[in-house]
């Protein structure tokens, strides 16, 4: 009995350790891929904007990887473009909605009992309407466009940050040193810059990073029915439904690599912050 | 505590109801901020053949010249006696509008909620038994990749392949074009609701199974586990047993709190498949400014998820008892 639960501890120890290493390299690729999409988006300019009716629905070549649209412009380009239109929107919209989190949070815990009521109930009736139907409600609202859509995205996706602070911030206040820094003297402002901060940072940090997946994807879909971003732009919304009226003429390119890119991306994403969650957690690295 | 039953359930009641009074009020609000005119929108292109006389007598006719809290006064008297108003966009009272709509989404949405339940639970049961196997592997694998994906991309890969490409499934609506609708037959309407089926229901698992999966893992390394495997039960054994027994309540309560995902998911999928469910009609809503229409989806909706919610919400207090009824109310971790 004593051998077995042996083995499997130093067992696990040792799947750990290559955990982090590959947790690590797994978080420097999405980085990586990233980091490609805002230097391809830079590279291609102006290219793929340009029409060129000689090479219209063009399946994938070497010379146009992901084919031609109807106006002959390069699948590949305008994906890219896509991809870094997202990357930008879905970084204003989770930036955004993380610091309306930290606000409400300290707002409940800081102002009485009926502070902590009011955003509690705030954060169920947002989790309570159906994500999709408020954001066309607001963007309905504000008459769509790039400005619609962040608004949107921002004041819905900042509840599960709020819920997750909210009992980080309520645990820290009882917390044994907060109590003892207090009892010594420092202000609310020194244990709050002090204790507080350096507890709550990597927290927003990996909420921040982790509300992009969905900042990401509900903006591709609201944008793919209509209440999104102008159809002119190049996001993989807008291309996703301007291949629809082409998907039955068999031009599957089209609606094929727009999506896969930007599954990519969400999961890069995904990995950075599951990456950072689990490197910036203390407990987690003494294993 | 068991005493205490009864209160929560009423407390949980009344919360649904301030929960409703506050989404008409913000629904309503945001309505009325939009620049889209609804007259304007009703008009379209015939607006050029309408003078601005005639327009203010439409405006006139729906209210909409009266000050927007008499307008919100008389909307929600009407909504408490049952009448949503007109629908715009299919000149037809709101209430038809959504009992046709509702009649075509309900079979898709509830088969998809119990299908992407059922197979997700068992595959998180599954991965969840034979942990940090090569089986569980590629189920978190699965799962990860699945709950990234944009669910109207996977919608259209899936009309691609199927519809497009093999010519297995329709490639629209929800039944074959130029057939009245009382001589739709049942296969037929199975015929096209089974795409938008499978997208809404390979979505709906991840959630499930990595929900269960993380339970079940915590059950198998619990003494009871351990006892039953010294005893030689087999892994099987336990799992269903012990596993499979412990997680079901929890992986519901799962299922019960993501009605709200799947109706989002719902809406993109029937975009992409032309299907004239509730999602399309909140769409069409929304680009032609059909107010009432959108208002009472909304609503609709609300009362809809938010029950599926408060389910949630008590069974989770059933399935673990440590959660008082009562504290758990005011401060809520």
């Amino acid at each position: 009995m004593t051998e077995a639960v042996e083995t499997t501890s130093r067992a696990s120890s040792r799947l750990r350790i290559n955990k982090r290493m590959l947790t690590l390299a797994a978080t420097g690729i999405g980085a990586a891929g990233i980091a490609c999409v805002v230097a391809g988006a830079i590279v291609f300019g102006d290219f793929g904007i340009a029409t060129d009716f000689s090479a219209r629905l063009a399946p994938p070549s070497w010379a146009h990887w992901f084919g031609t649209d109807q106006f002959g412009h390069d699948m590949f380009a305008r994906t890219v473009h896509g991809l870094n239109v997202s990357l930008w929107v879905g970084l204003i919209a989770a930036t955004l909605s993380a610091f309306i989190a930290l606000g409400l949070s300290i707002f409940a815990t800081t102002c009485g009992q009926w502070a902590d009521r009011l955003v509690s109930f705030l954060v169920d009736a947002t989790m309570g309407l159906p994500h999709l139907v408020l954001l066309i409600l607001i963007s309905f609202a504000l008459g769509g466009g790039t400005h619609a859509v962040i608004v949107a995205v921002a004041v819905t996706h900042w509840p599960r940050l709020t819920r997750v602070l909210r009992a980080e911030i309520l645990q820290l206040r009882n917390a044994d040193f907060i109590i003892v820094s207090r009892q010594l003297g420092k202000s609310w402002w020194y244990v709050g810059r002090h204790h507080f901060l350096p507890h709550l940072m990597p927290q927003m940090l990996v909420g921040l990073v982790l509300l992009f997946p969905h900042a990401i994807l509900h903006e591709a879909g609201l944008t793919f029915i209509g209440f999104g971003l102008e159809p002119t732009k190049p996001a993989i919304g807008v291309l996703l439904a301007d291949s629809m009226r082409y998907l039955t003429a068999g031009k599957w390119w089209l609606g094929l690599y727009p999506g896969v890119s930007l599954l990519l991306l969400v999961l890069c994403f995904d990995a950075i912050g599951n990456g950072l969650r689990l490197l910036l957690d203390p407990r987690q690295a003494q294993l | 505590m068991t005493s205490n039953w009864p209160l929560f359930v009423t407390l949980r009641i009344v919360r649904l109801a301030f929960l409703l009074a506050a989404v008409a009020v913000v629904a309503f609000m945001l309505a009325k901020m939009s620049p889209v005119d609804p007259v304007q929108a009703y008009l379209g292109p015939a607006i050029a053949k309408v003078g601005p006389e005639q327009q203010d007598l439409i405006a006139q006719k729906w209210g909409l010249d009266q000050p927007p809290l008499t307008q919100f006064g008389k909307w929600l008297g009407n909504v408490a006696q049952g009448d949503l108003g007109m629908s715009m966009t299919y000149n037809e009272p709101v209430v038809d509008v959504l009992a046709k709509r509702v009649r075509a989404s309900l079979p898709l949405m509830a088969m998809a909620w119990l299908l992407s339940g059922l197979l997700g639970f068992a595959l998180g049961v599954t991965a969840g038994a034979m942990a940090d196997t090569w089986v569980d592997r590629i189920i978190r694998t699965y799962a990860y990749v699945l709950a990234s994906t944009p669910t109207f991309w996977l919608a259209i890969v899936l009309l691609v392949v199927f519809s497009v490409g093999l010519a297995w499934t329709p490639v629209c609506c929800a039944a074959p074009i130029g057939v009245l609708p009382e001589d739709v037959t049942v296969l037929e309407r199975l015929h096209h609701l089974i795409l938008p089926l499978i997208a809404l229901t390979v979505l709906g698992v991840a959630q499930i199974t990595l929900h269960t999966r993380a339970k079940m893992i915590e059950i198998m390394q619990s003494d009871f586990a351990l006892y039953a495997r010294a005893q030689g039960a087999s892994l099987a054994d336990v799992a269903i047993r012990h596993g499979a027994r412990n997680t079901a309540l929890p992986a519901i309560t799962v299922l019960f709190a993501s009605l709200g995902e799947l109706f989002g998911g719902s809406v993109l999928a029937e975009q992409v498949f032309a299907y004239p469910g509730l999602g399309r009609a909140a769409v069409q809503a929304g680009v032609s400014g059909d107010v009432p229409l959108l208002l009472a989806v909304a609503l609709c909706l609300t009362v809809f998820v938010s029950v599926g919610n408060t389910i949630a919400d008590i069974l989770y207090h059933v399935v673990d008892p440590r959660i008082g009824a009562t504290h758990d109310m005011e401060i809520r971790p």
